[in-house]
C-alpha cells in the first residue's frame, strides 16, 4: 500500500544537486514528484521516481548518501477541499503525519506522506475506502 | 614587598589526617554542640557586633535612621525585630558597592548574579568571609560522614555561580580529594565517578536523575560498578518522593543543602544523617520566618518566608534579608547532637523566581532579551517540563512575519537561544510559534507554565 | 615590584644549588612512591645518589603525555590519595584526559607563583581583577583565581561566556585586571564597540593573557583597543597550570619560576640539549611538586631560553615566545586538541566513515571548532528522511565530543567520499586562523 521514496542527504554547497540528478539521468530514471527539506547546513532530498530500487543502486554508486525509505500515495480528486477531507480522516484516527507533498497527475490530486504509524494508517485507508496507489499505477500514471 | 619574602612554600596550614574534626562526628564541636540557651547568648553577642558594624555603613545608618533605632537598641535576641528588613531590591539599588562595610581593598572575592537587565546583586567576600563560608560547607559535609580520604566531585557550575567555587573550597578544606567537574558534560562525569572512585557528588536533583539515565544507556550500575556513599543535592526545589527516588536510584543516602549567593553561597544549612530537616547554622545566622504579608513572625511549624540575618560576614552584612522562600521550623533539637534550628525543604516563594536546574530566573529577563528581537510580538510563553528525567525550560514566542525562508527562521531560533542563554546561565528549547497561537493576556499575563513532576 | 626578592632574584650560583639540592629530593621520592619512576631509573641503572647537582639532570630520562596516559588516571601520583585536595585534567591524546593531582601544599606553591607573577605585572592588593578563563577541570580559571585571592587582590570569577554582562561589571565596578585568552580579549573589545563602552569608561589597566599563541600584532591592537598593559602567562596543567612563566614590565621573555620549574631546550629528535638561545622543545621538571611530580616532562611546545640578569632584577631565565609544536596539538579557545581525539570518537561510531577533517577558524576573534564527517553508506537508511533524524545523529556526535575534547564541536556531516583524503601531518585539520 505504500510506495518507496528515495531521501537523498544533501549539503548545502553548489554541485550537490546536480551531481544527484545527473546520477539520475545517466541510468535514465524518471522523477514523478520532488520535494527538498532545507535546514541552515544541508537538504533530505526526497523523490518519487521511476524503479525506485535501482534509482537507490545507482546513486549508491556514485557514492551518494541515499535512503529508500516507506511513503503513502493517495489519489484524490483535483477539487478544492479534497485534500482537508484526507488529512481529517487521519486526525481523527489519531495519526500525524510527518510530511506530506503533493503533485497533479493525469487529472488526479496525488499527496505522498509519510505517518507515525503506518500500520493503523493502512486499516484507515482501507476503512475510509480512500484510493491508495501503488508503484506499479504510479509508474503507469506517469 | 619584603613581608612577603618567607611565605613561599608552606602557605596554607595543613590539616591534620582527620581534618579538624579528628574522629569526632562533628567538624567544629564547640559551635555544632551548643545547647539551645548557649546558641542564643552567642548569636546575642554577635548580632551586637553586626549591628555595630553595619552602622558605619550610610546605607544602613539611614535606614536605622528612618526606623528610629540605633545600635544600642539592641539588647536582647527578641530585638532583631527592631530592625528593619533588607531585600534584594535594595542590593540593586545600592550597586555596585553601595553595601560594602569594609574597604574595597580588603574584599578579595565578588560574586554577582546572573542578567544584564537591570543591575545585578554584587557580593563581596573578605579573606575571613571565604573561609567562615568554606568551614560551614566543611562542617556540613563532615556531618554526613566525609573524611579526607574521600573523593568528591562538584558537578555545579564554577565561576560567578556560587555553587561551584563554594563546595570546591569547602572540600579542600576539609581535605578531599576534590574534582572541580563542572556542570554537564554527563559522559566524562560518569567516566570520572568510576576512574577516580568518586565517593560523593554535589549536585542539583534533577541533575542526578539525568546522570543516572545517563549511566543505564552506558549499561554503569552505580551500585555495581561505583564507589559512592553520599549525595549532595540541593539549589533546586525537589519533594521528598524525589529524594527517596534518587536514593533508590543511585543507591546511597542524599543530603538536602541550602545556600544563597546572597549569604555566602552553599552552606548556610545541610541535613544531618536523621535526613528531618536541615540544621541551618546558628552561629553564623540568625533564622526567622515571617508572614510574607505582615512581616510578623509565624509560630514553629507555620509555613512563612524565611528571612536571615547574618551574624560572622565582614564584607557584608545582611540585616534580616527576605530571602523570597517559604518554608517552616520543623525543630530546635535533633537526636544527632546539633541543637541549630531544622529547616524544613523551600516548599515555593513568595515572588515570581523561576528555579530550573539550580539556576535563578526572573520572567522579566527572559522578556527584555525577546523584546530586543523586532522579528517577533510581545506575545510569549514559558513553560517548564520535566523530559527523560531533564527539567528544560520552553519558550514559545509568536513570530511577527510568515516566511518561507526556514534558514532565515532556524539562525533565529538559534540566536535568541544564545543570548537567552547568555541572560539566564542556561539554553531554554525556543519555538518560534504563527502570530496568534498563543493565549492573549488579559490583565496579568500568565506567562509560566510549571509541568514539571517535582513539586508535591 | 617583586613579590618574593629572595626566590625571584637569587644569583645563579645559589639558584643553582637549590635547583641541584631539590633534584635530588624529588628524585628520591619519586623513586620512592611512583614505580613507573623507579622502574625507569632501574633500567637505566640510575640511583637517586647519582643526582647531585642540577647537570645531573640530563642522565634522568623523560616523561611524555604517552606515560600519562597509559598510567591513567593515578598512576603518576606520588602523595596517597587522603593528602590529595585538588585535581585537574587537560587533553589527552585520545579518549582519556591527563589528570593531574594536587596537595594543598602544591596549590600554596602554585597561588606564589601567580602572586610572583601578578606583582610582576604591577597589580597589588588594591586592584579588581577579572578572571575569565574556563572554570573547573581546566587550570586556567582556579589556577589565577587562587593567585588574586593569594596576592588580596578581589578577584570576580567571570568565566568565561556572557561577556555583555561581564562587560557591564568591567565598567560598573572599575575592574583593573584582566586573566583571558587574548582571543577573547579582542572579542571584549568588539563587544564594547558593539555596546558602545569606549576605553576612557572602564579603568582596566593590566591584562594577563595566555593559554593560546598569540602575538606582537595582537599584544599592540589589545593594548590599543582595552587601554590595559598586556603580559604573557604561561603554563601548562602536567607541570602546574598558569604562572610557570609570566612576562615583567621588560615584557622581553617570560621568567620561569625556576626553583619549582626547571626548564630545558633540546632537540626534538635527537632529544639532546641544545645550548641557550637556540629554538627547540621546552622540557620542564618539577622541582618541588607533591601530588604529580613529572621528571624531564616534554612539552612539545618549541621555543628558546634568555639566560642571564633581567633589567627588572629577577636572575630567572626567561622563555621567549612559543613559536610552534612539534606535535600535532591545536590550541582552541585556550584549549588543547589532539586531532587523534577527534578520531577515537569517530572510529566508535558505526554510522561514520573513519574519514574526519577538523576545520579550525577565528570568527570575530572567536575559535570555532568544526568537525566534518562522512556519512558511511550503509547507515543511511530510511529512518533519514527527516532533518530531525540526521541531527538527532549530529547531536550524538556531538555530545561524544564535548565530553573527549571539553569544548564544543560544530558537526559537518558530509556524503560519502566528499572528505579529501590526504597525507602527512595535517591531514586531518584545516586551520583557517590568521595569526
Amino acid at each position: 500500500m505504500t510506495v518507496h521514496q528515495l531521501s537523498i542527504f544533501i549539503e548545502n554547497r553548489s554541485g550537490t544537486l546536480i551531481k544527484v540528478l545527473e546520477a539520475l539521468k545517466a541510468a535514465n530514471i524518471q522523477i514523478i514528484a520532488s520535494t527538498i527539506a532545507d535546514t541552515a547546513e544541508y537538504g533530505i532530498y526526497r523523490l518519487i521516481c521511476s524503479e525506485p530500487m535501482r534509482a537507490c543502486e545507482e546513486l549508491k554508486k556514485a557514492n551518494v548518501a541515499v535512503a529508500l525509505s516507506d511513503v503513502f500515495a493517495l489519489a484524490i480528486d483535483d477539487k478544492p477541499g479534497r485534500a482537508a477531507d484526507a488529512v481529517k480522516t487521519f486526525s481523527e484516527a489519531g495519526i500525524s503525519i510527518a510530511y506530506m507533498y503533493s503533485f497533479l497527475l493525469r487529472g488526479k490530486g496525488i499527496l505522498i506522506f509519510r505517518t507515525d504509524d503506518n500500520e493503523k494508517a493502512v486499516k484507515v485507508i482501507a476503512d475510509n475506502q480512500l484510493q491508495s496507489i501503488n508503484e506499479a499505477d504510479l509508474s503507469e500514471l506517469a | 614587598m619584603d613581608t612577603n619574602s618567607n611565605r613561599q612554600e608552606h602557605l596554607t596550614p595543613r590539616p591534620t589526617r582527620e581534618g579538624q574534626g579528628g574522629g569526632s562526628a562533628f567538624f567544629n564541636p564547640e559551635f555544632e554542640t551548643l545547647s539551645r540557651t548557649e546558641i542564643e547568648a552567642l548569636q546575642l553577642e554577635r548580632l551586637k557586633e553586626t549591628v555595630a558594624h553595619c552602622y558605619t555603613n550610610d546605607f544602613y545608618r539611614k535606614k536605622f535612621d528612618e526606623a528610629g533605632i540605633t545600635p544600642d537598641d539592641i539588647k536582647t535576641l527578641a530585638d532583631v525585630r527592631k530592625l528593619p528588613f533588607t531585600t534584594k531590591q535594595d542590593l540593586r539599588e545600592t550597586y555596585p558597592f553601595g553595601m560594602a562595610c569594609v574597604p574595597i581593598r580588603d574584599c578579595v572575592r565578588l560574586h554577582s548574579s546572573s542578567g544584564t537587565t537591570g543591575n545585578p546583586t554584587v557580593i563581596l567576600h573578605t579573606k575571613k568571609d571565604l573561609d567562615e563560608w568554606a568551614n560551614q560547607v566543611a562542617r556540613n559535609l563532615w556531618m554526613v560522614g566525609l573524611r579526607p580520604d574521600d573523593v568528591f566531585q562538584n558537578s555545579s557550575g564554577y565561576g560567578m555561580f556560587t555553587g561551584g567555587l563554594g563546595f570546591q573550597y569547602g572540600a579542600e578544606k576539609l581535605g578531599m580529594l576534590t574534582v572541580p567537574a563542572a556542570a554537564g558534560n554527563s559522559l566524562r562525569q560518569i567516566k570520572f565517578i568510576k576512574d577516580f572512585g568518586t565517593t560523593a557528588i554535589h549536585a542539583i536533583p534533577s541533575y542526578v536523575t539525568r546522570l543516572y539515565e545517563v549511566m543505564q544507556q552506558e549499561g554503569v550500575d552505580p551500585r555495581r560498578d561505583t564507589k559512592l556513599k553520599v549525595l549532595a543535592i540541593g539549589a533546586e526545589p525537589h519533594s521528598e518522593e524525589q529524594r527517596k527516588r534518587i536514593e533508590e536510584m543511585m543507591g546511597v543516602k542524599a543530603y538536602n543543602s541550602f545556600g544563597m549567593s546572597e549569604m555566602c553561597g552553599p552552606g548556610v544549612g545541610f541535613e544531618c544523617p536523621e535526613q528531618n530537616g536541615m540544621h541551618f547554622w546558628e552561629d553564623y545566622y540568625i533564622v526567622e520566618i515571617v508572614n510574607p504579608e505582615t512581616l510578623e513572625p509565624v509560630p514553629d511549624g507555620e509555613i512563612g518566608e524565611l528571612v536571615l540575618t547574618t551574624l560572622c560576614r565582614e564584607a557584608m552584612p545582611l540585616l534580616r534579608y527576605r530571602t523570597r522562600d517559604l518554608t517552616r521550623v520543623l525543630g530546635r533539637t535533633c537526636p544527632c547532637g546539633r541543637n541549630h534550628v531544622r529547616i524544613d525543604r523551600m516548599r515555593g516563594r513568595s515572588d515570581d523566581m523561576i528555579v530550573l536546574r539550580g539556576v535563578n530566573i526572573f520572567p522579566i529577563q527572559i522578556e527584555k532579551i525577546l523584546m530586543k528581537f523586532p522579528e517577533v510580538g510581545t506575545n510569549y510563553l514559558i513553560t517548564l517540563i520535566t523530559e527523560d528525567n531533564n527539567d528544560q525550560m520552553i519558550v514559545e514566542v509568536e513570530v511577527n512575519e510568515a516566511t518561507d525562508d526556514f534558514a532565515k527562521l532556524q539562525a533565529l531560533e538559534k540566536e535568541i537561544r544564545h543570548q537567552l542563554g547568555d541572560e539566564i546561565l542556561l539554553k531554554p528549547i525556543v519555538k518560534l510559534v504563527a502570530k496568534g497561537s498563543l493565549p492573549v493576556s488579559e490583565g496579568k499575563a500568565v506567562r509560566v507554565v510549571d509541568k514539571r513532576k517535582v513539586f508535591e | 615590584m617583586i613579590w618574593n626578592p629572595n626566590k625571584e632574584c637569587m644569583s645563579r650560583d645559589e639558584r643553582s644549588a637549590l635547583q641541584g639540592k631539590r633534584l635530588h629530593k624529588i628524585v628520591e621520592y619519586v623513586y620512592h612512591n611512583v614505580p613507573f619512576y623507579r622502574n625507569k631509573l632501574q633500567e637505566m641503572d640510575i640511583r637517586p645518589d647519582d643526582i647531585q647537582t642540577i647537570e645531573d639532570i640530563t642522565k634522568l630520562p623523560f616523561t611524555t603525555k604517552k606515560d600519562l596516559r597509559d598510567n591513567y588516571p593515578f598512576g603518576l601520583q606520588a602523595a596517597p590519595q587522603s593528602e590529595i585536595i585538588r585535581v585537574h585534567a587537560s587533553s589527552g591524546t585520545t579518549g582519556n584526559p591527563t589528570i593531574v593531582g594536587y596537595t594543598r601544599k602544591d596549590i600554596g606553591v602554585w597561588s606564589e607563583c601567580m602572586a610572583r607573577c601578578l606583582t610582576a605585572y604591577g597589580v597589588t592588593r588594591d586592584d579588581i581583577f577579572s578572571v575569565a578563563y574556563g572554570y573547573g577541570l581546566f587550570t586556567g580559571g582556579l589556577g589565577a583565581h587562587y593567585g588574586v585571592e593569594h596576592l588580596g587582590a578581589s578577584v570576580i570569577p567571570a568565566g568565561t561566556g556572557n561577556t555583555e554582562k561581564h562587560l557591564k561589571l568591567i565598567r560598573d565596578l572599575g575592574i583593573t585586571g584582566l586573566a583571558c585568552t587574548p582571543s577573547y580579549a579582542l572579542y571584549l573589545a568588539e563587544t564594547m564597540d558593539k555596546l558602545g563602552i569606549r576605553k576612557e569608561d572602564i579603568k582596566l589597566r593590566v591584562g594577563a593573557f595566555g593559554a593560546e599563541p598569540w602575538t606582537e600584532n595582537m599584544r599592540k591592537e589589545i593594548e590599543e583597543r582595552l587601554g590595559l598593559k598586556g603580559y604573557n602567562i604561561y603554563g601548562l596543567s602536567e607541570v602546574m597550570g598558569p604562572s610557570v612563566s609570566y612576562e615583567c614590565q621588560m615584557q622581553h621573555g617570560s621568567h620561569i619560576c625556576e626553583d619549582h620549574f626547571y626548564p630545558e631546550i633540546i632537540n626534538p629528535t635527537t632529544l639532546e640539549p641544545l645550548p641557550a638561545g637556540q629554538t627547540g622543545e621546552l622540557v620542564f621538571t618539577t622541582l618541588t611538586k607533591e601530588g604529580m611530580p613529572v621528571l624531564r616532562y616534554r612539552t612539545r611546545d618549541l621555543c628558546s631560553l634568555m639566560p642571564g640578569t633581567c633589567d627588572c632584577g629577577r636572575t630567572e631565565v626567561r622563555m621567549g615566545r612559543i613559536e610552534g609544536r612539534s606535535d600535532d596539538m591545536l590550541i582552541i579557545r585556550g584549549i588543547n586538541v589532539f586531532p587523534s581525539q577527534v578520531e577515537s570518537v569517530v572510529l566508535s561510531m558505526p554510522e561514520f566513515a573513519p574519514r574526519y577533517m577538523l576545520v579550525v577558524d577565528r570568527v570575530n576573534n572567536l575559535d570555532t571548532l568544526q568537525v566534518q564527517v562522512e556519512i558511511r553508506q550503509e547507515y543511511f537508511t530510511g529512518v533519514f528522511d527527516t532533518p530531525a533524524a540526521v541531527d538527532q545523529l549530529e547531536k550524538k556526535l556531538a555530545t561524544k565530543l564535548k565530553s573527549v575534547l571539553s569544548i564544543a564541536a560544530k558537526v559537518q556531516l558530509k556524503a560519502p567520499n566528499t572528505i579529501e583524503r590526504s597525507q602527512g601531518k595535517s591531514a586531518h585539520v584545516i586551520d583557517r586562523r590568521k595569526l
